[in-house]
């Protein structure tokens, strides 16, 4: 369930660091289990990180599976919080409250594994 | 959650049956309900098997729906698994008793950013149980949580969790584990469940695997404690327990016939008891499997049903030997009443072989079995097995009044009185075949060496095989020991000579007093005739003294007559 979409900005201008493609569209879906103190914090350090790395470019979905628990066999979800990376392909899959930026942006190819 | 049982055990722990054939019999009733089980064990043991079973079982029979989470396989290949064993979880899902999720982990497809939990797991089971009201759940193998997630603080924490989780939903819920080394499970998984713990075993030795089972830990309640071997077959998982039948079967009364009328005579003239187990041992050549075919003959005569188990010779090679010598089995065949069923024991495991053994009885249902010979499936040193498996055909036939002839090879040199197979005590009727060695020649000898619940003979005598089937011949017993054999017939025509040499004596001592009393007469009838002679003799003389004194008178008496004179006779010469 989309309770939450960020805005994306209106002119994707910036083109920061590294090794990420342009213009292309991320789609990030947060599956978080009701308002608990790990998915806020999983939301506020993923928002951060996407403005600091995908200003304008992104799209975070959060889906709380204690509103529609189905989904969480549908969409192979274990651990809570789980970000899923939809866009662009190929899927990633993000899990924990993503405070370890390095590993976040490793994840989310947004920085290479060296 | 509820628990009901108190101190004393009773009421009891409450159980959710298995369905398993012999599992709940263990388990006295089942897993622990609302309580997690651990079923652990090496690969291929059967653990996601039992597991299913557990769920399908519990859909079909006790209509209670279940969970299955698989860790390990996907759904298809899950149904594809299990449909050879007669279980649909495809229609089971369409009729909404069986939910199986298969949980895909792939570690290298996960970064761990950070704090998290496994509340997404919780859902996933919270939501599959709320949706068919599942009251069993199956985590196949959870242990797979491991290789996915590299924290295993946060794991054991949430493993804990949810065990507790699940035990506040009130499901009963069955784990698998891999078995570890010198643990039960890889990552100690034992230490999270502590109401029942089963473990499967997959032994091979001597080339012949045995799945066994064992139930280390049930708390709250009794269970049995061996390791009970087990069987997956086409139609799932059977445990087969040895406690299964116990000692409460009825002895019977009624006897049945051994076939041969001579050792009818020896069993206190009326043959086995109906239900008995029989055994025939004795060593090679002994007549062993002609006694059975004999038995299994005279059965089919009567119209019963023989289920013949051959595990040395083919149907065919019995038949063409037993007619060798006037026994015919191949009618019997036609018209059903006797089953061979030919098996090598090498070809599978015991416990196959026991489970074929039960199945088969349980379709012929014969009221005689015959197993010819029951040692052979002592292979090795495979005898506690061997005895075990044997006990329990014991057991079960006794249980189903099946009267059981079985033959045990003694080998060479060994005792005896001693079966290789250690069954003698559970045995009512044991007939011992044996050779004796006597004067160059080999002979048969039979004796029973026990017979419970009769008046048997004591003799040994001597068999013979003969073209009208086995004869049973009395032994000579006398100074020279047991004479069996051209020994005994030598014996007995020395006796015969004698008992000719006697008579003739007696005739001769006869004739000899017969003579000597003709002797005698003779002697008595010469003494006699010489008297007579005698006195013939004596009269003569006196007849002519008379004479002479008649004629001196009558002279005297004319003299005087011629004197004129008168005449008085002279008194001498009257008198």
């Amino acid at each position: 369930m989309k309770t939450k979409t960020s805005e994306p900005k209106a002119h994707p201008t910036d083109h920061k660091k590294s090794g990420n493609k342009s213009a292309d569209k991320w789609i990030l879906r947060l599956y978080i289990a009701g308002q608990t103190s790990k998915c806020q914090t999983a939301f506020i350090n993923l928002t951060k990180i996407c403005e600091e790395q995908l200003k304008g470019r992104y799209k975070i979905e959060i889906i709380d599976l204690l509103i529609d628990p189905k989904l969480s066999r549908e969409h192979q979800i274990l651990a809570i919080p789980t970000l899923v990376r939809k866009l662009p392909v190929p899927v990633r899959k993000i899990i924990g409250d993503l405070s370890n930026t390095e590993r976040v942006l490793i994840g989310l190819d947004l920085k290479s594994r060296d | 959650m509820k628990k009901v049982s108190s101190r004393n055990g009773n009421p009891h722990l409450s159980k959710s049956p298995t369905g398993i054939q012999g599992l709940d019999e263990i388990t006295s009733g089942g897993f622990p309900k609302g309580r997690t089980t651990l079923i652990c064990g090496s690969a291929g043991c059967g653990k996601t098997l039992l597991a299913i079973e557990f769920l399908v079982r519990g859909a079909r029979e006790f209509n209670e729906p279940g969970v299955f989470v698989a860790f390990e396989e996907t759904n298809k290949e899950l149904t594809e698994n299990v449909i050879s064993l007669g279980f649909d979880l495809e229609e089971l899902a369409r009729q909404k008793k069986i939910v199986v999720d298969h949980v895909h982990l792939e570690r290298s497809e996960i970064e761990e950013t950070g704090e998290y939990d496994l509340e997404g797991l919780f859902i996933r089971i919270g939501h599959a149980i709320s949706t068919i009201g599942a009251k069993r759940v199956v985590l196949d193998t959870i242990e797979s949580l491991f290789s996915g997630f590299s924290n295993p603080l946060i794991l054991r924490a949430e493993l804990r969790r949810l065990f507790r989780w699940l035990k506040e939903k009130g499901v009963t819920t069955v784990i698998t584990g891999e078995r570890g080394d010198g643990t039960l499970t890889r990552q100690g998984l034992e230490e999270y469940v502590s109401d029942c713990v089963i473990i499967l075993d997959h032994r091979v030795t001597e080339q012949t695997s045995t799945r066994r089972i064992r139930v280390v830990k049930y708390r709250g309640s009794t269970h049995g404690t061996n390791e009970y071997p087990f069987l997956i077959d086409e139609t799932g998982f059977s445990v087969i327990p040895i406690t299964s039948v116990g000692l409460t079967y009825e002895a019977a009364t009624g006897r049945i016939p051994s076939g041969v009328d001579d050792l009818d005579q020896m069993l206190g003239g009326k043959g086995y008891f109906v239900g008995s187990s029989i055994l025939v041992s004795g060593t090679a050549g002994t007549g062993k499997s002609s006694l059975a075919a004999h038995f299994s003959e005279s059965v089919c005569r009567r119209g019963e049903k023989v289920l013949y188990f051959s595990l040395e010779e083919s149907p065919s090679q019995v038949i063409r030997n037993m007619g060798s010598i006037g026994i015919s089995l191949a009618p019997a065949m036609k018209t059903g009443l006797l089953m061979f069923h030919a098996m090598r024991p090498t070809f599978c495991g015991l416990e196959m072989h026991l489970t074929t053994m039960h199945r088969m009885v349980e379709a012929f249902n014969p009221s005689v079995v015959i197993v010819d010979p029951i040692n052979s499936f002592l292979t090795g040193n495979n005898e506690l097995e061997a005895k075990s498996m044997s006990m329990r055909l014991i057991d079960y036939l006794k249980a189903r009044k099946i009267t059981a002839l079985f033959t045990s090879l003694t080998t060479g040199g060994s005792q005896l009185e001693r079966t290789d197979i250690f069954i003698s005590s559970l045995i009512d009727t044991w007939i011992l075949l044996r050779d004796i060695e006597l004067g160059g020649e080999r002979n048969r000898g039979i004796y029973i060496l026990k017979s419970r619940g009769m008046a048997h003979s004591n003799q040994i005598r001597e068999f013979l095989l003969t073209d009208h089937g086995i004869k049973l011949r009395d032994v000579y017993v006398g100074m020279e020991g047991v004479l069996t054999g051209s020994a005994r017939q030598a014996q007995e025509a020395r006796e015969r000579e004698d008992s000719i040499k006697r008579s003739l004596e007696i005739d001769g001592r006869k004739n000899a007093i017969l003579r000597k009393r003709q002797v005698m007469e003779a002697r008595i009838a010469a003494i006699k005739a010489e008297f007579e002679a005698e006195e013939a003799e004596s009269l003569k003389i006196l007849a002519t003294d008379q004479d002479k004194i008649d004629n001196i008178d009558k002279e005297r008496a004319e003299m005087a007559k011629s004197r004129k004179a008168g005449f008085e006779p002279s008194l001498e010469n009257k008198s």
